[in-house]
């Protein structure tokens, strides 16, 4: 029973604590010009490729950490400091962004 | 830099504040801005909050859920008079928008104040004069609790409305009260054939089931874009 609840409780924190990479935008807009929530990320743990629109968010970290939504692993990190801002990408295989036709 | 230029209670929780914004670019329904308050010691909280009407010049309107442990939806919705300033940022978000030009059947599904972002495309809709079939399937606990009653309650050509009543529904309403189901989604939607676009929006556990009962009826995950609330929404 007590495994049971505890198994609860974490499924519980596990789909409740996130947003959509939706709210990524305010946050990156402020480094980007660009809106980056619509750029296709890969991730660097599986390789799945989809709109940063679709990751996971979590915000009850110092930051924000949006996480691939099929392994879960952690595609992008972002700390916004008093007088800078914090990117790590390491998770990220690469962004392809829309750009207007050359 | 916004200023309160009025508001609308719609739920004796839920009030609708309109901003005027200097400067404002205009939007496209579905984006949203983040607010922020700072306190006379330094302390700053941020929130995002959708855009709940279409562009319209410098004013915009908010719909705000006071909860009841937030940090600044209880300002916003009890404290924050007209005339007062609020530091507002946007429009973001590019992503979860429906652009009025667009012309595939949408199926828009909300729960609770997740109706906010999905009226918002429901106006500008009206605004445009477009005449692309609209669907929504509105869950709410209660009878009480739904939005926008009035305006909704009006037929507009071309726009269908089912609701989910998941406590308390009104007397002699067909459905008993419980959770969304595949049947409400089928129902209250468009077949998968119709290519439609649809936008889900509510709380994550809300926004996760009916995204996954829209995939297991055959929608192309492309075309299933979410918008959850996460658990900093006060």
């Amino acid at each position: 029973m007590t495994s049971e609840r505890a198994e609860w409780g974490r499924h519980q924190v596990d789909s409740e604590m996130y947003e959509d990479g939706n709210a990524l935008a305010g946050p990156l807009g402020e480094i980007f010009t660009m809106d980056v929530t619509v750029a296709v990320s890969r991730c660097a743990g599986c390789g799945l490729a989809g709109p940063v629109a679709r990751l996971h968010v979590y915000r009850h970290a110092p930051g924000w950490v949006a996480r691939c939504p099929a392994c879960e692993g952690v595609v992008l990190r972002l700390v916004r400091g008093p007088d800078s801002a914090w990117l790590d990408l390491t998770g990220a295989v690469s962004l392809r962004l829309p750009m207007p036709t050359l | 830099m916004a200023r309160l230029a009025g508001y609308r209670d719609e739920t004796p929780t839920v009030r609708t504040l309109v901003l005027d914004v200097e400067g404002w670019p205009g939007h496209l329904p579905g984006q949203h801005v983040d607010v922020r308050l700072t306190a006379e010691d330094g302390y700053r909280a941020q929130r995002s909050y959708s855009l709940a009407g279409p562009d319209s010049g410098e004013r915009i309107e908010l719909t705000v859920e006071r909860l009841p442990d937030g940090e600044v939806s209880p300002y916003l919705t009890e404290v924050f008079s007209v005339g007062d300033p609020v530091e507002v940022r946007g429009p973001v978000g590019g992503w979860f928008v429906w652009r009025p030009a667009a012309t595939e059947p949408v199926l828009l599904v909300a729960g609770g104040v997740g109706l906010v972002p999905l009226m918002a495309m429901l106006r500008a809709r009206r605004q445009a004069g477009s005449r692309v079939p609209f669907r929504l399937v509105y869950s709410v606990r209660s009878p009480a609790e739904v939005l926008y009653t009035g305006e909704l309650r009006q037929p507009q050509p071309g726009v269908d409305i089912s609701y989910v009543y998941t406590r308390e529904a009104p007397e002699g309403f067909p459905r008993p009260p419980g959770r969304i189901s595949v049947a409400d989604v089928n129902s209250g939607g468009w077949p998968p054939e119709f290519e439609p676009t649809c936008f889900v929006c509510g709380p994550t556990g809300f926004v996760e089931a009916v995204a996954d009962m829209l995939v297991a009826l055959g929608h192309d995950p492309s075309r299933v874009k979410t918008e959850r609330f996460g658990p900093t929404g006060g």
